[in-house]
């Protein structure tokens, strides 16, 4: 019984968390196009729909019904395995995120946290583990297609993750040193009470915003996206490992592209920015007397602050040109690299000198 | 349960690893080994070591593995290189190998890894399995960790050496 009410529970919590997840993408696809529109000085699209906003719909519709190709002498299995090899470890990790308050519900004996869907003790490491796979669906993409141009976007998106991944994982060991801690609900907590105690600004003792810098632009790269798309860089490689897919193969791709776009939006959110706590302490809710509905504010600044840095990775795609692939190698290894070390160097000697700050 | 879900990953790892070294195409070697190492993972979790199996899949699945692919798709490996020559080595290592582990079970030391509850509850009942790993690197095993990152180091020196030999003879 007990099994049953919690089964039922995770279902449909993932289930929820899913739809949000995939409803958020559909309204990115066409928010970007209207952000670029707007920085671009022109409309964006405006025909489907009052303003443009049934474009996503139409869009979906179009990528369902077209036909499916698979090229020549491409490798069938691997040429279907590999858009769901990408989508999934997109979508998987959305699962130790904590998007609301920390609080356990007792649902009928059965003990439930109905703002994060799983709260394991290895929270970051399981995110990052993930991420890291995601390199197989481009990479395999881009093998299995049996064109020139899929292969070397292939090939640039392999050696651009591996050099990435790095970054990323060493700009968050600042933040794990002053929580101590690996998992996200405890990462969020340590940073309740104002937005003085978030990481980002000296929360624990030490600021990390350097940390947060080469975090973003190495989650940018990690993403594939401007200025870091070499992989899909349209004027040299067509369209870069994805150039063979049609239908509903290219629509995965899409997919965990701005899969992955959210969800490292919400590890920024998380990590660098108090997760779900507002800038101020306490909460409004209870100010007003409305002491039931603080779960509505912290989803609601939880919401706001993804929103920026998904504004933050539109933004970034309409001001700066593409990096050449030796400049790109040079600024991940020489430049990032060095600094992110150098923050772990400050950061734990603060961390030692100052315990429990 | 524990015992089917055990079998269930051992014989999955069991049959991947054959597959890496008896598959024709790298890629398809290279695919097999990803799936051995997420059962290696599932294994590791059933022993209440999530520390350890995120590792195995974000080190070995997800950088050294991707690596591995690079390099197979930008050699571009036929499918007719391979090893034979190399079978009556393999064959005479294979053998110890299994002779080794069927002395060892015959002795009980290893019963199948049934005999691991103890450990099990104490690194949950203290702290996080994290933090024991931490705590045991840097006190009990904290020469054999230096001796690794030592011999990390070497291979990383060598590495940086055997990439500047061309330049280096260029300038003398």
């Amino acid at each position: 019984m007990d099994t049953g009410i919690r089964l039922a529970l995770t279902l449909s919590q993932i289930g929820a968390v899913m739809v949000a997840v995939l409803l958020t993408v559909a309204a990115l696809t066409l928010l970007e196009r209207k952000v670029l529109g707007w920085m671009q000085d022109r409309m964006g699209p405006m025909e489907v729909g009052p303003y443009g906003i049934l474009q996503p719909v139409a869009d979906g519709l179009k990528l369902f019904f077209k036909e499916d190709i698979i090229p020549a002498g491409a490798n069938k299995f691997m040429f279907s395995m590999a858009p769901v090899l990408s989508l999934v470890p997109a979508l998987i990790g959305f699962a130790v995120i904590p998007f609301g308050p920390d609080w356990t519900v007792d649902v009928g004996g059965v003990n439930f946290k109905p703002f994060v869907i799983t709260d394991i003790n290895i929270g970051v490491l399981y995110i990052l583990a993930f991420a890291s796979i995601g390199a197989y669906g481009i990479i395999l993409g881009g093998w299995s297609s049996n064109s020139k141009y899929s292969l070397l976007g292939g090939l640039r998106s392999a050696a651009q993750l591996i050099s990435y991944e790095l970054n990323v994982g060493l700009s968050l060991v600042g933040v794990l040193l002053l929580s101590s801690s690996l998992s996200l609900v405890t990462i969020t907590n340590a940073q309740a009470g104002g937005f003085w105690n978030w990481y980002f600004f000296g929360g624990g003792g030490f600021p990390q915003a350097v940390a947060f810098v080469v975090f973003i632009i190495s989650a940018v790269a990690e993403t594939n996206r401007t200025p870091f798309d070499l992989p899909e860089a349209e004027s040299e490689l067509v369209a870069g490992f994805f150039t063979e897919y049609s239908g509903m193969r290219f629509a995965f791709f899409f997919l965990a592209e701005y899969g992955n776009m959210i969800l490292v939006s919400c590890v920024a959110t998380v990590l660098f920015f108090g997760g779900w706590h507002p800038p101020y302490p306490g909460t409004l809710m209870e100010y007003i007397g409305l002491g039931h509905l603080i779960w509505l504010e912290g989803i609601m600044w939880f919401v706001l602050k993804v929103a920026f840095f998904l504004f933050l990775f539109f933004w970034l795609r309409a001001t700066l040109p593409r990096l050449r692939y030796d400049q790109l190698m040079r600024f991940g290894w020489k430049v990032l690299l060095p600094i992110a070390l150098g923050n772990i160097v400050l950061t734990s000697i603060v961390a030692y000198l100052f315990p429990g700050n | 349960m524990g015992t089917i879900v055990f079998f269930y990953f051992a014989s999955v790892i069991v049959v991947t690893a054959a597959l890496v070294v008896a598959l024709r195409s790298p890629v398809f070697s290279a695919l097999a080994l990803l799936v051995m190492f997420f059962h290696v993972a599932g294994l590791f979790v059933t022993l209440h070591a999530e520390f350890l199996a995120v590792i195995q899949i974000l080190v070995y699945a997800g950088a050294i593995l991707v690596l591995y692919l690079f390099v197979v798709m930008l050699l571009n490996l036929k499918g007719e290189v391979r090893f034979h020559h190399q079978l009556t080595v393999g064959l005479f290592l294979g053998c110890m190998v299994f002779a080794e582990a069927v002395l060892l079970v015959i002795k009980g030391e290893f019963s199948l890894g049934m005999n691991l509850p103890d450990t099990r509850e104490q690194a949950q009942l203290t702290q996080g399995n994290t933090e024991s790993i931490g705590e045991l690197l840097y006190s009990t095993y904290l020469f054999p960790f230096e001796i690794a990152s030592l011999i990390l180091l070497v291979a990383m020196v060598g590495a940086v050496i055997l990439t500047k030999k061309g330049i280096l003879e260029a300038k003398s």
